[in-house]
């Protein structure tokens, strides 16, 4: 990219010094990436629909997104789960409230630390593997031999990633948030002596209290899957453009992952937000 | 840089009045069976830059059963015209012709058509590594003919036969188990799968020793013998370029500095030519 060189007598401010033209550069180079991940994501977006379709590389993402990250899912899930019931049953002892467990874990679960949580984790786990494959792909000529056997790479490589980090990240927070909410059961049954009946009621009366879509889907679990949704994609397209622009050999793959997990991460947590904020505006 | 009148050409009218005369040669008869044809790829005044120039008024001509030989020091834009050729470039000015049709004219799904007729063989191989060597032989079949699985892997067998591998004992294994020869072999095969008009091959045989480099060079000549290919051909190897080349392209400075047939090239006496092949 090229450095602006801008000349502005009228201002007090230097603008030919080298750190405006360094900033100058670096905002460009900011905007210059949204606009690829944008049309990166259009791209793949419109594909899903387009011939041909990798159904078996789609199952094999899948397994890989989903299946593969079961186990540091249900783990993470698990003690987060004991640890929010464990931390919450302090205070609500102070208030003889804890009864309220189940609503407290089930609700911080299903909205908040299962979509996050398992985000995160396939952010860290998928997101790096990912842009490792692609970037190895991009420095070893494998994509530009993709092009020349004829094959589009981003129909080949990303839409079935993308395809499957839609499907799979959602599942995967459910299974996140069951395991969580079973975790909190352990907690309430052995330390605060909610019997497991009772723990199950208050969580089943917290999903029913905020009320249902369509009349049969709880709220709950609107705000909490919509969410999962929305990470998927931001990590398989993190993923995939990191991987796709890699440059610079194996040291560039090695940069790619790492910048991978850095921005899916971050923007995961920042969308959470404003989801959050949107989601409750509608529910 | 100078260059000799005969043989040497440093502006691209010099270049389109040898293309010219090459095209009244074959139509007298010299050429065999491409009297008066098109060329199957022509470079046309072609100029390239990034953040500097890569090429610069670059013309050539290839015809059918031609094997052209690009060779020039490192990055005077070789591999650059082969991209220029699959369009995965697209040059800043001139024409890239290939079978008739401007590429750059062409929409992105025209272009991943195109390609389909041409096979790449590049540097390093680039086989897909999580694909054994049968997948990777067999991907372009899979991707762009409705052929049967026992049809294909007759394709298969056929074409790694060809490049004197043995099916049964290659067939299975992943890139990363082959030696760089036999990568650059499979390579070749699957470049041949889809039976394509052109094949492009970037530094064929770098990185190779002198028999595995004689083997390649053997094989690329058996291409263009038995099977009429057009080929194009990066190379450093000035005595596999001898061996394998119709026409011999110089690139120095980003231009053309010679363009002629391997003896031509031999008796140039340009000052810069005779340091270059003493070089090699």
């Amino acid at each position: 990219m090229r450095h602006a060189k801008v000349r502005d007598a009228s201002t007090s401010v230097n603008l030919t010094s080298p750190l405006f033209a360094r900033l100058n550069t670096e905002a460009k180079l900011a905007v210059f990436a949204v606009q690829e991940r944008a049309i990166l994501t259009w791209n793949a977006v419109r594909f899903i629909f387009a011939r041909p379709f990798y159904g078996a590389d789609v199952i094999q993402q899948m397994n890989a997104i989903g299946v593969d990250s079961l186990f540091i899912v249900i783990l993470t899930g698990f003690f987060t789960g004991m640890v929010l019931a464990l931390q919450s049953s302090v205070s609500l002892q102070t208030f003889g409230a804890t009864i309220y467990l189940g609503h407290l874990v089930s609700a911080s679960m299903i909205r908040e630390l299962g979509p996050v949580l398992a985000g995160l984790m396939v952010a860290g786990r998928v997101g790096s593997g990912i842009a490792a494959e692609i970037g190895s792909m991009r420095v070893t000529e494998q994509i530009d031999a993709l092009n020349t056997l004829g094959t589009d790479p981003i129909k080949k490589l990303v839409v079935p990633r993308l395809i499957a980090a839609l499907v799979m990240v959602p599942v995967l927070t459910v299974v996140n948030d069951l395991v969580g909410i079973f975790g909190g059961n352990v907690i309430a049954s052995l330390s605060v002596d909610i019997p497991s009946s009772l723990y199950w009621r208050t969580v089943w009366d917290q999903i029913a209290s905020d009320g249902f879509t369509l009349r049969f889907i709880p709220n709950d679990f609107v705000q909490g899957l919509s969410k999962p949704l929305v990470f998927g994609g931001i990590i398989a397209i993190t993923a995939c453009y990191q991987g796709l622009t890699t440059s610079g050999g194996t040291e560039g793959v090695g940069q790619s992952t790492t910048r991978t997990v850095v921005t899916a991460s971050i923007s995961i947590l920042i969308v959470d937000y404003f989801m959050t904020q949107m989601l409750l505006a509608f529910f | 840089m100078s260059a000799d009148s005969a043989s040497t050409s440093d502006s691209p009218r010099a270049q389109r009045v040898r293309a010219a005369i090459r095209r009244e040669l074959r139509a007298d008869g010299a050429g065999e069976e491409s009297v008066g044809a098109s060329p199957v790829i022509a470079l046309e005044g072609v100029s390239l830059a990034f953040d500097r120039p890569v090429l610069e008024d670059v013309s050539l001509e290839v015809y059918r059963g031609e094997t052209l030989v690009i060779v020039g020091e490192s990055g005077t834009g070789k591999s650059t015209a082969l991209k220029l050729i699959l369009r995965l470039l697209v040059p800043d000015r001139g024409r890239v012709v290939v079978n008739g049709r401007d590429v750059a004219g062409l929409s992105f799904e025209e272009a991943l058509a195109t390609r389909q007729h041409m096979g790449m063989v590049f540097q390093g191989a680039a086989l897909f590594d999580s694909m054994s060597v049968f997948e990777n032989v067999a991907y372009p079949l899979r991707e762009h003919t409705s052929l049967s699985d026992d049809e294909i892997e007759a394709r298969v067998r056929e074409k790694l036969r060809f490049v004197d591998l043995d099916p049964d004992h290659v067939m299975d294994l992943l890139p990363a188990e082959l030696s760089g020869g036999m990568k650059k072999r499979v390579g070749i095969a699957r470049g041949l799968a889809n039976d394509p008009e052109i094949m492009l091959y970037d530094e064929p045989t770098s990185g190779l020793d002198p028999l595995t480099t004689a083997t390649i060079t053997r094989l690329i000549v058996k291409l263009q013998r038995e099977l009429r290919v057009t080929s194009v051909v990066v190379s450093h190897d000035i005595r596999s370029a001898n061996r394998m080349a119709s026409y011999i392209a110089l690139l120095a400075d980003h231009r053309i500095a010679f363009f002629g047939t391997p003896e031509e090239m031999a008796a140039s006496e340009d000052r810069y030519i005779q340091d270059f092949l003493g070089g090699l």
